[in-house]
């Protein structure tokens, strides 16, 4: 080291551990992405964006998800591979960065701009590549055909999100969530990404437009009126069941009750 | 003409029994009165002092007694009575308006799309449960406020019928049973029961027809070897290289079939895509209840029957993170990497596996059926393979 | 003056026909005990009446096959989509046929009426003991009814065949063919083969539309005229006795009620199917074999069954080759089953303990029959557990409760819940009747305070009113037969409590006869203040179990 910085300033030997551990980085980076396990994705080249992203990931993931994204056991799985989509869908909904460790997490009000995510999800994918973030036309689902969608959906979807998608239980504290607030790309990007305990639909399983017809079902379903009255949470015989008893049988026993009342004894 | 001793004794009784309680007891002051009779016919102590000679009612020869008045005309609270009439008047009121403003509801407004159906559906109900409601106020308000308040009371008789009922039953049935023979001929009597018999069986034996006999069909699906597998609802084939992202899960339905539905309650499937070393191929329990990933997998990729062995419906739940399938109706759950094993819920057996392999093409497709039954358990059903 | 006329002389005209007067005026003049609850059973009747209404509407519109049909209705979403006749035409009916929603909507609300109201109407019929006789006929009807309710449900809901309740169907086929012996047969008799097949929803239509209404009508006018014979119970009152009925006149005041109800009960239904949407089968889709919904529930009726599927531990034995499947068959035949067989044999039951052989017609309180009320509200716990339990996967969801957590609470509580139900009511009940006692003893507190001249403070108390004391003094004891009692055991018992069955009998007896014994009405030599001696209660010639004979109703 001597010998290479010996007539420089004091600062450059600073300067040359600084660069020799960027290019390891660089080199183990590169090394540990080769082999993931993801469909082909468009290149994303490092840059001011992806910089960025990896200075917001260091901040605010790496606690959890370990300082080269590899994951910690128990704690948060391995980013390596997983694709920008994965980090927009998470991202995006609020669900990273977690709050507390759960058995799942929640959706919950973003923290992150859409540049910052845009950063980070830039950085996650210079590690390993994986399923990208689609465009706004790829998730579009106007003109679909949300006939298809539905005899998809009833098939792969509502068994954990209900037919509607309402949500529903999975076990250990697990849930799948209502689809209610899903944006058309984040419904796209789960069904690419398979976050948490869903499954993975990619993009050759189930093409992106078969997923178009998919979103087209769940958008029209959940902004049709209930012609019937109120919908009750779209959620079958329970809530119809209650309303049955505390509604209509609460009724009648009131009416009886007035119809048999006998007067106050206003009258000898 | 009357019998003017003819009481209750005997031939035509009161059958209503009503003994006639006087004048009516008021509320809160009422109180059980014996029945009192009286010989029809025989005159009242007051008609009896009577000089006149015209027919009176209850002598022999006039028109019937006439009998206390037992409701009340008028209500106690005549006030009272003129406000509720006039609630009754304004929700029969109510009523009438709403009953055309549903014929009015029927006429406007259409149906044949969401939105419309919204609106004619308000209208129409809105309309007819106003009628509804009307008549029922107007009618409760009526009998509890217009109505006079009237509480009587009449006398039980008991159930059983009297001994001499009983006994003049006896004798009719007992003559008529003698008149018929049936008693005291025993070859009309058991000829007649042996008619019979073999006719009742006649509606069970028509039911016959009503299906076939299950033989051996429960015990096969429609998947045979070279059979591809189909992404269902787009009913495309599979590759295993489109199908490479581990955690993906996917339903299959067999090549040919993919409308029927009596094929697809049996043979319709899951595949489920692992990474390496997921699987559990090797044997570390007992030979009954497929606890282990049969070597009929490809690339990691493994079938198993979507058909829940609990009663049915289809375990399609799958939890990439636990590698388990949850079947929704009664949360049995089977462990994917060790050949779909029960390892909660009421299901007794695992899901069977689906033998596959790769076709010339590179498609997935069946090596060969399920070798055990699918579905829910059965009597014929031995133990699983 | 002219409807007068017009009355007299259709009457007229009917009268020389048919010599209805007496008859007639009987009708007219028959008095109506006045309660509430006696309300109940007319709900269920004029929920019937709805639906048969309602159900006609339909049946001019609903085409029961299930031929594979491409939809072409206003529900656009589905347009182009294969579905069964049966599916397409209901759709028809929501979106194409003006009032068709409407008329759906009622019809469904209407059946869970139905159902609700049966299952209140029996409740009540039980825990003031209306059961016994002259009733029990009436009582195995009112049995009968409510499980051809139940399948008659059953088979309304499933005959639009979406998606939701063919899994219902599949769930009925699974446990169908779990039957040992029979079930395959069973199963391909009852669908014309494999399943799903393409008889069932035919199969199912004429059940619900002819036959089982047929049966319905002639049990509930059965079940309607043994009421009229026998004249309907009353609850105890001033006044009212064993041999007596108290009430007002079918015309015009039970008429007027009645129809009154009728009313009201069109009007909740419409209410409901107006505002309330029931049954959307256009969310479900139509059915398939392969899809599957999370949170798939029957309607609430059939939930008890359902939650008995889930609570079930995985249970079978193979033995030669041959499958008990009792994880299914236990669940579907045995919870329900036992509760409808038990109550069917209950008043039997009863009375053989008891060896109460007379007629009642003045209505328990449910506190005067401690044992009876404990039992039933134990199986009411039992069955309410496992209704709650079909619902276990929303309970799960909504309530942050792990899915596992819920069904092992469940299980357990399945079996502890009745028990400590049954020990709780009783005891509930046992209490209820020292207050009662107490009241009767000392009248009610007034809420005056006085000072007695020694400086004592008492509270003075007024005498129960005649009605008051009329609905709480039992009316007649339970007479017991010879030799129940421990003084008597020493002597030869009667016939029917010897042997074994004796013995048992004996004890039973025992056991549902507990209750606190009472003085009759009125006071026992007591002052409205309240002090004084005190008799023990109940003399001594019925030796009661724990506590409960003595003197402690200050405690």
């Amino acid at each position: 080291m001597r010998a290479i910085t010996a007539r420089r300033r004091p600062a450059a030997g600073y300067g040359v551990i600084l660069l020799a551990l960027l290019v390891a980085g660089l080199c183990y980076g590169t090394i540990t992405g080769i082999g993931s396990a993801s469909a082909a994705a468009r290149s994303v080249g490092s840059g001011p964006l992806t910089a960025e992203g990896k200075s917001i990931f260091n901040q605010q993931c790496a606690s959890c998800h370990g300082l080269f994204a590899q994951g910690v056991q128990d704690t948060a799985p391995s980013l390596i591979g997983v694709g920008s989509a994965a980090v927009d869908f998470q991202v995006s909904t609020g669900r990273m960065p977690a709050k507390e460790p759960a058995a799942e997490q929640p959706r919950k009000p973003i923290t992150f701009t859409p540049r910052m995510i845009r950063a980070v999800s830039a950085y996650i994918a210079s590690l390993g590549g994986g399923p990208a973030t689609p465009s706004a036309a790829e998730v579009n689902p106007s003109g679909a055909n949300a006939g298809l969608g539905q005899q998809l959906f009833v098939a792969s979807c509502a068994q954990c999100h209900n037919f509607v998608g309402a949500g529903g239980a999975l076990t250990y504290g697990k849930y799948a969530p209502p689809l209610t607030k899903s944006t058309p790309r984040q419904i796209f990007e789960a069904m690419l990404t398979g976050p948490e305990a869903m499954p993975v639909f990619n993009n050759t399983t189930i093409t992106p437009q078969e997923k178009r017809d998919i979103i087209a079902y769940i958008t029209r379903t959940r902004t049709e009126p209930n012609p019937g009255g109120f919908s009750l949470g779209r959620v079958g015989p329970v809530t119809e069941g209650i309303v049955a008893f505390v509604g209509l049988m609460l009724f009648m026993v009131l009416a009886s009750m007035w119809i048999t009342a006998k007067h106050r004894k206003t009258h000898d | 003409m009357t019998d003017p001793t003819a009481g209750h004794q005997g031939g035509d009784h009161e059958r209503d029994g009503d003994p006639s309680a006087g004048p009516e007891p008021r509320d809160g002051a009422e109180e059980p009165r014996e029945p009192r009779y009286r010989v029809i016919g025989t005159p009242s102590p007051a008609a009896a002092r009577t000089m006149l000679a015209a027919p009176h009612p209850g002598t022999p020869g006039g028109p019937p007694e006439p009998r206390p008045r037992e409701l009340p005309a008028e209500p106690d609270d005549p006030a009272r009575a003129k406000r509720a009439e006039r609630i009754v008047a304004a929700c029969f009121l109510i009523a009438f308006l709403a009953g055309l403003g549903f014929i009015a509801a029927y006429v406007i407004f259409p149906v044949h799309s969401i939105q419309r159906v919204v609106n004619s559906n308000l209208a129409l109900g809105l309309t007819l449960s106003l009628v509804f409601l009307g008549l029922a106020a107007g009618a409760v308000f009526w009998v509890r406020n217009v109505m006079p308040w009237v509480v009587l009371t009449e006398a039980r008789k008991p159930l059983r019928s009297s001994e001499e009922d009983r006994a003049a039953f006896q004798e009719t049935f007992q003559q008529g049973t003698e008149a018929s023979q049936f008693v005291k001929r025993p070859l009309l009597r058991r000829t007649l029961i042996a008619a019979t018999v073999p006719v009742a069986v006649a509606p069970i034996l028509l039911l016959r027809d009503l299906g076939p006999l299950p033989r051996k069909t429960l015990d096969h699906t429609v998947w045979r070897d070279g059979m591809r597998l189909l992404n269902y609802g787009i009913n495309r084939p599979i590759r295993p290289a489109d199908f490479s992202s581990p955690g993906g899960m996917i339903t299959v339905v067999p090549d040919g079939f993919q409308d029927d539905f009596n094929a697809l309650a049996k043979a319709a499937c899951i595949i489920i895509k692992f990474g390496p070393n997921q699987l559990e191929f090797t044997s570390k329990s007992s030979p009954v209840d497929g606890k282990v990933v049969e070597n009929w997998t490809v690339d990691n990729i493994v079938a198993y029957s979507k058909i829940c062995t609990h009663v049915g419906c289809p375990a399609a739940l799958y939890e990439q993170t636990t590698h388990h399938i949850l079947c929704p109706c009664h949360q049995s759950t089977f462990d994917a990497t060790r050949g779909a094993k029960v390892i909660f819920g009421p299901a007794t057996r695992a899901l069977p596996q689906l033998p596959m392999t790769v076709d010339a093409q590179g498609f997935l497709v069946a090596k060969h059926d399920f070798t055990e039954p699918v579905g829910p358990s059965f009597w014929e059903r031995g133990p699983s393979t | 003056m002219t409807v007068n006329r017009a009355i007299g002389g259709t009457g007229n005209w009917l009268d020389e026909r048919f010599r209805g007067a007496k008859g007639l005026r009987a009708v007219f003049k028959k008095l109506y005990p006045d309660h509430w609850t006696f309300l109940l059973g007319e709900i269920a009747l004029y929920s019937f009446i709805i639906l048969v209404l309602t159900g006609t509407f339909l049946t001019f519109f609903f085409k029961p096959s299930m031929t594979e049909v491409v939809y072409h209705g206003n529900y656009l979403k589905l347009d182009g989509l294969h579905m069964s006749e049966a599916y397409a035409s209901t759709l028809n009916i929501s979106f194409d046929v003006r009032g068709g929603l409407l008329m759906r909507q009622i019809h469904h609300w209407a059946a869970d009426l139905f159902l609700a109201a049966i299952m209140v109407h029996m409740i009540r019929v039980f825990f003031t003991g209306a059961y016994r006789k002259p009733r029990e006929v009436n009582w195995l009807i009112g049995i009968v009814l409510f499980t051809l309710g139940l399948i008659e449900g059953l088979f309304g809901y499933s005959l639009p065949d979406d998606l939701l309740s063919g899994a219902g169907l599949r769930i009925l086929q699974g446990v169908i063919q779990s039957i040992p012996i029979v079930g395959t047969y069973g199963s391909y008799f009852l669908f014309g083969g494999q399943y799903p097949g393409h008889s069932i929803i035919p199969r199912m239509y004429i059940l619900h539309v002819l036959l089982i209404p047929g049966l319905f009508a002639a049990l509930i006018g059965a079940h309607i005229f043994i009421m009229y014979h026998q004249k309907h119970t009353q609850m105890p009152g001033k006044g009212r006795t064993n041999k007596n009925v108290v009430g007002a006149p079918a015309f015009p005041y039970f008429a007027a009620k009645t129809t009154a109800l009728f009313l009201f009960v069109f009007a909740v239904v419409t209410l409901a199917g107006t505002f309330a949407q029931i049954n959307p089968i256009w969310l479900y889709g139509p059915y398939n074999p392969l899809a599957i919904s999370a949170g798939s529930q029957p309607d609430f009726y059939m939930g008890m069954l359902e939650g008995a599927l889930r609570v079930m531990p995985a249970w079978q034995w193979v033995v030669f080759g041959h499958t008990f499947a009792f994880n299914v068959f236990i669940p579907g035949l045995l919870p329900l089953g036992f509760i409808f067989t038990a109550a069917a044999l209950w008043p039997f039951i009863e009375q053989w303990i008891t060896g109460d052989k007379t007629e009642h017609h003045i209505n328990d309180r449910p506190r005067n029959a401690p044992t009876r009320t404990a039992l039933g509200l134990a199986v009411i716990a039992f069955y309410g557990v496992l209704w709650a339990e079909g619902a276990n996967d929303l309970i799960a969801q909504h309530l942050d409760i792990s899915l596992y957590t819920v069904t092992w609470i469940a299980r357990i509580a399945v079996i502890v819940v009745p028990i400590l139900t049954y020990i709780i009511a009783k005891r509930v009940c046992l209490g209820l009747q020292r207050k009662d006692i107490h009241l009767m003893e000392h009248g009610v507190e007034t809420g005056i305070i006085r000072q007695l001249p020694n400086g004592e403070f008492i509270e003075e108390t007024r005498p129960l009113d005649d009605e008051r004391l009329a609905k709480i003094a039992r009316p007649e004891p339970l007479e017991l037969p010879a030799g129940t009692t421990e003084a008597a055991a020493e002597e030869v018992p009667p016939p029917g409590m010897r042997g074994g069955i004796g013995r048992v009998k004996a004890r039973l007896n025992k056991i549902v006869t507990e209750t606190v014994p009472m003085n009759g009405h009125g006071a026992n030599g007591h002052g409205p203040n309240g002090h004084g001696e005190h008799a023990a209660i109940g003399s001594g010639d019925r030796d009661q179990g724990e506590g409960d004979g003595g003197s402690d109703h200050h405690g």
